[in-house]
């Protein structure tokens, strides 16, 4: 009977058989084959490698999470993870990157610029951990440094640092002989020439990873620094020695896999973990401590 | 081992492997193609779709079949889509809006995987598993399908037969995808990637706050949007998601899975025309092209230059730790110079001229190594284009693989050449002339250029992967940008089987002393050459006004 039919009846007719047939196999068969097999051989880790405390799932070792109280400050004992863009800051259910260009460096009404970003969480990781939050690009006040130049081409006649909102004082006085203004958050100043400055930072202590948001927005890990840099306080807080914070943040950084892939990296909820572990029970603590150090 | 020597040991590593398994994956795939024999499922499959496996198609009923498969699936896509909430496994999700089903079911039958949704807030398990994840296996399979025919056009002489494309689809998908998506899958969940029917767990956390841990059918999903050059995340963050890419190895595996199948079909062209080494010379045209990317592109992320990483101390936003920035750029030149699209941190953030050869590698495109099947077609007429222009400088009628390039012939190259270029900067004209699709921008000044003109480079060229600050979701650049990935697709592929119609037609040409070798070192410099100049010729201007003027401010 298909042989009367016209050709491109027959044709699709044909296609719509295949579908069926190949979502039934591929989507069907395929996915379930795997589930079964994965649930079989990699049971944890086919489920999210969740964590427990307690007997409780409080997460998984592979998510990241906040560690910070419901006003969004961090929680002193606990090590932090990098800032996130997912959602509120780790939700699973809405997981992004903050898309933020490289040169997204002037602050708008309701819209701070990467830059600002940047140099307000170097600011504030500097002020949490005793260390100076000072980088390249970024006032003292923890905006981005940068000036909006009038005329766009030519010399300059009017000067403004655009990210520092009136009445705050410009982070240099005077630019190519012309005094600088603060910024007034209505104007417009778009057609200004824009000039990010430098300044001459020297050291920066708090490391990359403290300032970016990742991709996912739920990174577990943190840079070996990063850890470091906090582990003072942690120890400070936890009434710990500061050997024993070290120790357990080696115990949790996994280097390269086969010596060349990716960056070496601290699991931060894990290292949270073990430590609240070890709080509870002193001796498991040095035990374990001693163990994965 | 610093930062940089791990990067490159990491790529030699890479390479290593390409080249160990592209010969047999090559030769494998050369026998599934042209074998004469169906397997017992095979049969059941052909009988169940009611096709004579043995009846071969002229290039115009291949085209039509192709054409024909495509509508259905994007249909059903769509359907799936609209009335998920009707379905199993929905997980409470509502229908899809009719703007985002058309753009995300044309999207995946196109093999671009552009997603203008996000899939753990948008997508219920059936929808991700029985449409999405079917799509990334047959459009791969139909793009190996239409490089095929084209192969059997140089390979064959006096005939109007390409083969018959339900056999040729069918094999791709159960011979060469399938098996290896299934290990594949399991080697990732040993590495950490969820696979499970599971709804979000809802848990307390550390900081007693609470967090949804989302499941899913997402190994089975991730391989073979990786192996089929698909580039659809399960979730919104794609492969920078850790339930979608847990470790640096896992990182590895996927960067692999990537490039595995596109630079092991030209092996399948050489042995498929009965010349090794004219296979040898596609790949090592691919091959060139591909490392002067990925080492342009580590460089500019490495030395971390624009004014943002320069404050941060490294081009680190929208990165993830485990992977670094060294192996996020490879991730993003393999992703971008084949038609894949996934990531595995966020191009928007990169550095200005590393963000540029993400999109000059779709601009290329994607011929190095390119999309599963698209990449060596592309590649191939290429090479056609070459000989052409070879030709006309010492005044000889070009030939390649004892194939007259005629007047058809080079019309049919040229078409197929100047379809993306139309699409992508029409596009990008059209939405820049407007001032509201100009408000989609989410960046300022030359940064938002490159964001629209990022995104119809890559809608056009198939590739996926998005300057994700540009919110696309809207109806008008769903609909824009549906339409670039439709003509993008199928204008091409029909070009390209007329090719091969009409290269099979003809008797061959013994070769000359004036026949221009193909496989020399020679040849492969011409073709990086022509390739080179058509990029720059066409696409220069709008470089120069986005990410370039950005990098050189």
């Amino acid at each position: 009977m298909m042989e009367r039919l016209p050709g491109w009846l027959r044709r699709h007719i044909a296609a719509i058989r295949a579908v069926a047939v190949l979502t039934l196999l591929l989507g069907g068969l395929y996915p379930l084959a795997v589930t079964g097999v994965a649930q079989a051989v990699f049971h944890d880790k086919a489920n999210g490698s969740l964590v427990q405390r307690n007997g409780q799932d409080v997460g998984s070792a592979l998510i990241g999470q906040s560690f910070t109280d419901e006003g969004g400050n961090a929680i002193r004992k606990y090590f932090q993870s990098r800032p996130s863009a997912a959602g509120e800051g780790y939700d699973p259910l809405s997981t992004s990157a903050s898309n933020r260009g490289p040169e997204d460096v002037v602050d708008l009404p309701g819209r701070q610029s990467l830059l600002t970003r940047v140099c307000a969480r170097s600011k504030a990781v500097g002020e949490l951990e005793g260390v100076s939050g000072a980088r390249p690009y970024c006032t003292a006040d923890g905006v981005g440094a940068v000036l909006k130049v009038f005329p766009a081409v030519g010399a300059p006649t009017r000067v403004v640092s655009v990210n520092q909102a009136c009445p705050a004082t410009p982070f240099i006085a005077v630019y190519q002989g012309v005094r600088v203004e603060c910024g007034k958050p209505n104007e417009d100043y778009s057609p200004g020439r824009t000039v990010a400055v430098r300044g001459n930072v020297s050291r920066v202590q708090v490391p990359a990873d403290a300032v970016t948001a990742s991709g996912s927005g739920l990174d577990p890990h943190i840079s070996v620094a990063y850890a470091e840099l906090q582990a003072p306080r942690v120890a400070r807080e936890r009434g710990l020695d500061l050997g024993t914070v070290k120790a357990l943040i080696r115990g949790h950084t996994t280097g390269r896999a086969l010596g060349v892939m990716g960056e070496p990296a601290v699991n931060v909820l894990e290292l949270n973990l073990a430590l609240d572990n070890g709080a509870l029970d002193n001796g498991a603590f040095d035990q374990l401590a001693g163990k994965e150090g | 081992m610093g930062t940089t020597a791990a990067g490159i040991a990491f790529i030699a590593s890479l390479i290593i492997a390409l080249v160990l398994v592209h010969r047999p994956l090559g030769d494998y795939m050369h026998r599934v193609y042209t074998g004469t024999r169906h397997s017992a499922v095979e049969r059941v499959i052909y009988r169940l779709i009611g096709v004579r496996p043995d009846a071969e198609q002229r290039w115009g009923g291949y085209a039509r079949s192709v054409l024909a498969f495509s509508v259905i699936s994007i249909l059903v896509l769509y359907g799936l889509q609209r009335l998920q909430d009707k379905l199993l496994l929905s997980l409470g999700m509502r229908p899809v809006t009719a703007d985002v089903a058309w753009n995300t079911a044309v999207s995946f039958v196109t093999n671009t995987n552009w997603q203008a949704y996000s899939g753990e807030s948008t997508m219920g398990h059936l929808v991700q598993m029985a449409g999405l994840a079917v799509q990334n296996f047959v459009s791969a399979a139909v793009g190996m399908a239409v490089a095929v025919a084209l192969v059997r056009g140089f390979a064959r002489s006096r005939t109007d037969l390409l083969g018959n494309f339900w056999v040729t689809l069918v094999r791709g998908t159960i011979r060469v995808l399938l098996p290896f998506a299934f290990v594949g899958a399991l080697v990732l969940v040993a590495g950490g990637v969820v696979q499970n029917l599971a709804s979000p767990q809802e848990v307390t956390t550390l900081a007693g706050g609470v967090q949804h841990i989302t499941g899913g059918p997402v190994a089975s999903q991730e391989i073979i949007k990786e192996l089929g050059t698909n580039g659809g995340g399960f979730y919104n963050a794609n492969a920078s998601h850790p339930f979608e890419n847990p470790t640096s190895w896992t990182n590895w595996v996927e960067i692999f899975a990537i490039l595995v199948i596109p630079f092991s079909l030209p092996r399948t062209f050489g042995r498929m025309v009965g010349q090794v080494r004219q296979g040898g010379a596609i790949v090592a045209v691919m091959a060139v092209l591909a490392l002067a990317s990925v080492a342009l592109i580590s460089f500019f992320e490495l030395s971390a230059s624009g004014t943002v990483p320069q404050a941060v101390g490294a081009a680190l936003e929208g990165k993830e730790v485990r992977f670094g920035v060294a192996n996020s750029a490879t991730f993003a030149a393999a992703t971008t110079l084949t038609s894949t699209g996934a990531v595995n941190s966020f191009h928007d953030s990169y550095t200005p001229l590393g963000g540029m050869m993400t999109t000059v590698n779709m601009m290329l495109g994607e011929v190095a190594p390119g999309g599963v099947g698209s990449g060596l077609y592309g590649m191939l007429v290429l090479a056609v284009i070459t000989v052409f222009v070879a030709g006309l400088m010492v005044g000889r009628t070009p030939e390649y693989l004892g194939k007259r390039i005629g007047s058809r012939e080079i019309k049919l190259a040229s078409l197929y050449f100047l379809v993306t270029p139309i699409l992508v900067l029409t596009g990008t004209a059209v939405a820049m002339g407007s001032p509201e699709q100009r408000a989609s921008m989410g960046n300022g000044g030359a940064h938002g250029l490159s964001e629209v003109l990022y995104a119809f480079t890559s809608a056009s060229n198939n590739n996926g992967s998005a300057f994700a600050g540009l919110t696309a979701n809207t109806p008008w650049y769903d609909v824009a940008l549906g339409l670039c990935m439709v003509l993008g697709r199928f204008l091409p592929m029909i070009f390209v089987l007329g090719l091969a119609g009409s290269l099979a037609r003809q008797a061959p040409i013994p070769e000359s002393t004036g026949t221009l070798p193909t496989h020399r070192p020679q040849f492969v410099g011409m073709v990086v050459g022509v390739t080179l100049i058509l990029v720059a010729l066409t696409f220069l201007p709008a470089l120069a006004l986005g990410p370039l003027a950005e990098g050189l401010s």
